[in-house]
């Protein structure tokens, strides 16, 4: 880093990448809560992974230590995140490859595009990857006149549908299969019209298609699941071995990759290893692990080079509590469980990062205000804290952005005199006795004025007693 | 044993029936109950909804209301939570150290019901008895942050004439959250719904669970579609006897 370090470390950028939305949590939820295709499809598929995941979690005897080991890694690493990122580098580098820091999106799309532009190759292949999606790198590319293929399934059919990714893990997950029929029909190059809806017959449309690009496409990009900064090893989790394609076939290899996904030793990916899998999709295994180190003469691209991104993790990690956000490692175990994302759907988060995990980090990234209404897209209901691999206290991190949150100004008025009242009895009685007196003005059934008409419009107030308890109690 | 009755500004002045079966049954099984009267709300909705500057002095008011007593009990997992998990944070973000140790004190003698009955005065069977069938749905905070576990079913299942049916995907949050339902209400009725459903799909005269919060929610539902089950606090069924079925004795009144 070049830069004069002074003052608070910066968010994430306007202007650039995937981490605001263009309305709030509320209405863009409204409309998918009214698509009952979407809702048949997010609530089919959630159940699915949900179940699977528990079983084989069930055949864990250790997983709750392994927990306790994830998270005790991740905050190992927060506490000595620029030691260990030196240390990487310096590994990296001594491996044959060129280390890039990018402060922040736009930064990082810089240095990749003019990467690409230096090889003169007008295409890229993709790996699938979140920090490329965050920084809207696809977007960069294309206006520099490079053509990013994005080679995941899932992937592919939410760039071939002219989509954004609503699932960090399953990016398609609000699309059944006859939806991804018709997009390929649509969109894939050379596809065969008489395409079925057959899962098989999908997967074997999509290996076609990218085989050929596979084969002639000198450039790949890709993301990292974990960098280990004692070796200087890159490591990719994936189902496909698409990934495994983009990343030994291409002449050069470009890796983007958030600075929080260091881990100190080779032997902490023994933790991650099990706990990813399991949490994510469900597997013991994930299909495919690829892990390089450097550039090997005559094995493999021959030109490495990876991006270290900040794009406001910095400012995550300055605060104590938020810093654990960053541990992180995008299994989306979270957005399984989430009644609310169940429900909504990922668009509706706005963010790259949908589901409880995208309600804290997204605001995080880009400062609360950018982001006011997703700490609020929750019950707190707590089925993410139990279900998160490296055991991030969501609800905690929720409650807390709350507090840091613009709010409205009649709310707050609201708040501030129900506290007052809340902390002097004889006011409080005499409220309890003003919502008495509402028995008289009106029964169930009728409709509270705004911002309440939420609750009336779908349930009936209860009726007020005649007596409340400590007047019951003061009588008796 | 003298037990203070910390009651929640909810079942205070909208469900005092949840509050005063609790106070019976305790009296019931030979406990003195006694009422601090200078207790307010322990100011989860403050924390919740972001303004935790403003739930401070309401934290100083329980902690100062309930440092007295040995023994603490409310009618709401929710509330309980609030005090164990809430309070402290709120103290420390707000730099009150002594504060946070005070409220760690208070919130260790603090119980929600059924982790009084069963853990501390070590009763599963109350002498309930109420003949209806009844379904019970585990709030989400006395479900994962008190995690009272099958406590509350293994009181019901003593309760005589009851007939417990298991709720199907019991553990999803029924949507009420706090000023969630009225922030995010469209959301918040998609998940009621789900949950009318499965209450629904039980055949249950009667929906119970520890928290008047999470009923006001579910009962409200079920009152606008006039579907005729009932939302019933925990208390009042345990409260139940023979001579209060006969007698007329008010202890179920959300329709």
């Amino acid at each position: 880093m070049t830069h004069t370090f002074l003052g608070m470390p910066s968010t994430a950028p306007p202007g650039v990448g995937h981490l605001r939305g263009t309305e709030p949590f509320p209405s863009a939820a409204r409309r998918s809560l009214a698509d009952p295709q979407l809702r048949r499809n997010l609530g089919h598929a959630t159940a699915t992974i949900r179940a699977r995941s528990a079983g084989m979690i069930a055949e864990v005897p250790d997983w709750q230590q392994l927990r306790e080991a994830g998270r005790a890694i991740k905050t190992d690493v927060m506490a000595r995140l620029p030691e260990l990122l030196e240390q990487l580098e310096a590994r990296v580098t001594e491996a044959g490859a060129v280390v890039h820091w990018a402060a922040d999106a736009t930064e990082a799309n810089r240095i990749v595009t003019d990467l690409v532009r230096a090889t003169g190759s007008e295409r890229v292949i993709k790996v699938k990857s979140m920090v490329t999606q965050e920084i809207g790198l696809n977007e960069a590319l294309v206006a520099a006149g490079i053509a990013p293929v994005e080679t995941d399934l899932a992937e592919l059919i939410v760039q071939l549908g002219d989509d954004r990714p609503s699932h960090i893990l399953v990016p398609a997950i609000h699309r059944n299969r006859a939806e991804i029929r018709e997009i390929f029909l649509r969109a894939m190059p050379g596809v065969d019209p008489g395409l079925t809806d057959e899962p098989a017959a999908l997967a074997a449309a999509a290996r076609n298609y990218l085989r050929q690009t596979f084969l002639t496409t000198k450039v790949a990009v890709s993301g990292a699941n974990f960098a280990v900064a004692q070796t200087g090893t890159l490591a990719v989790v994936e189902s496909e071995g698409n990934g495994r394609m983009c990343l030994t076939l291409p002449e050069t290899l470009i890796t983007v990759m958030g600075i929080e996904k260091v881990v100190p030793t080779w032997q902490d990916l023994e933790v991650f290893l099990q706990l990813l899998p399991r949490a994510s999709t469900g597997e013991r295994m994930n299909p495919y692990t690829s892990m390089w180190t450097g550039v090997t003469p005559g094995d493999g691209p021959q030109a490495f080079h990876l991006v270290l991104l900040d794009n406001g993790r910095s400012a995550v990690l300055a605060d104590p509590t938020g810093r654990q956000a960053l541990h992180c490692i995008r299994c989306s175990a979270c957005l399984n469980v989430c009644p609310v994302y169940e429900r909504t759907g990922g668009h509706a988060y706005g963010s790259v990062y949908p589901g409880p995990i995208g309600a804290v980090l997204s605001p995080q990234l880009t400062g609360v205000a950018d982001n006011a209404s997703l700490p609020y897209a929750s019950s707190l209901c707590g089925a993410c804290y139990d279900a998160c691999p490296v055991k991030i206290n969501i609800p905690e991190l929720l409650v807390q952005l709350r507090d840091q949150a613009p709010h409205p100004r009649a709310e707050a008025a609201a708040m501030a005199a129900a506290a007052y009242t809340m902390d002097h009895p004889r006011l409080y009685e005499a409220a309890q006795r003003a919502v008495r007196l509402s028995r008289l003005a009106g029964r169930r059934g009728c409709a509270l004025p705004p911002p309440l008409d939420g609750w009336t419009a779908s349930r009936d107030l209860p009726d007020p007693p005649a007596q409340t308890f400590r007047q019951w109690w003061a009588g008796r | 044993m003298r037990i203070a009755l910390f009651v929640t500004c909810l079942a205070d002045t909208v469900f005092p029936e949840a509050a005063k079966a609790t106070v019976r049954l305790l009296e019931r099984l030979g406990h003195e109950v006694v009422f601090p009267a200078e207790q307010t709300c322990c100011g989860q909705m403050h924390v919740n909804t972001g303004y935790q500057r403003e739930a401070l002095p309401l934290i100083r008011r329980h902690v100062r209301t309930f440092d007295p007593y040995d023994v603490i009990v409310a009618p709401s997992g929710s509330c309980v939570g609030s005090v164990r998990h809430q309070h402290p944070l709120v103290a420390r973000r707000a730099g009150d150290d002594r504060l946070a140790g005070r409220v760690e004190d208070v919130a260790a003698r603090t119980y929600e019901l059924s982790e009084l009955l069963v853990d501390v005065l070590g009763v599963t069977d109350v002498g309930a008895y109420y003949p209806h069938r009844v379904t019970y749905h585990p709030t989400c905070h006395s479900l994962r942050m008190l995690r009272v576990g099958d406590r509350p079913l293994r009181l019901l299942r003593a309760v005589r004439g009851l007939d417990l049916v298991e709720l199907p995907d019991a553990e999803q949050c029924c949507g009420f959250g706090g000023t969630f339902a009225v922030k995010n209400a469209d959301t918040s009725t998609a998940m009621l719904a789900d949950k009318m459903r499965h209450v629904l799909s039980t055949r249950a005269d009667v929906c119970t669970a520890s928290d008047a919060s999470c009923l006001m929610h579910l009962g409200g539902g079920l009152s606008r579609l006039r579907t005729g089950v009932r939302t019933v606090h925990l208390a009042e069924i345990l409260a139940a006897t023979e001579r209060s079925a006969i007698t007329g004795e008010r202890t179920a009144v959300r329709p």
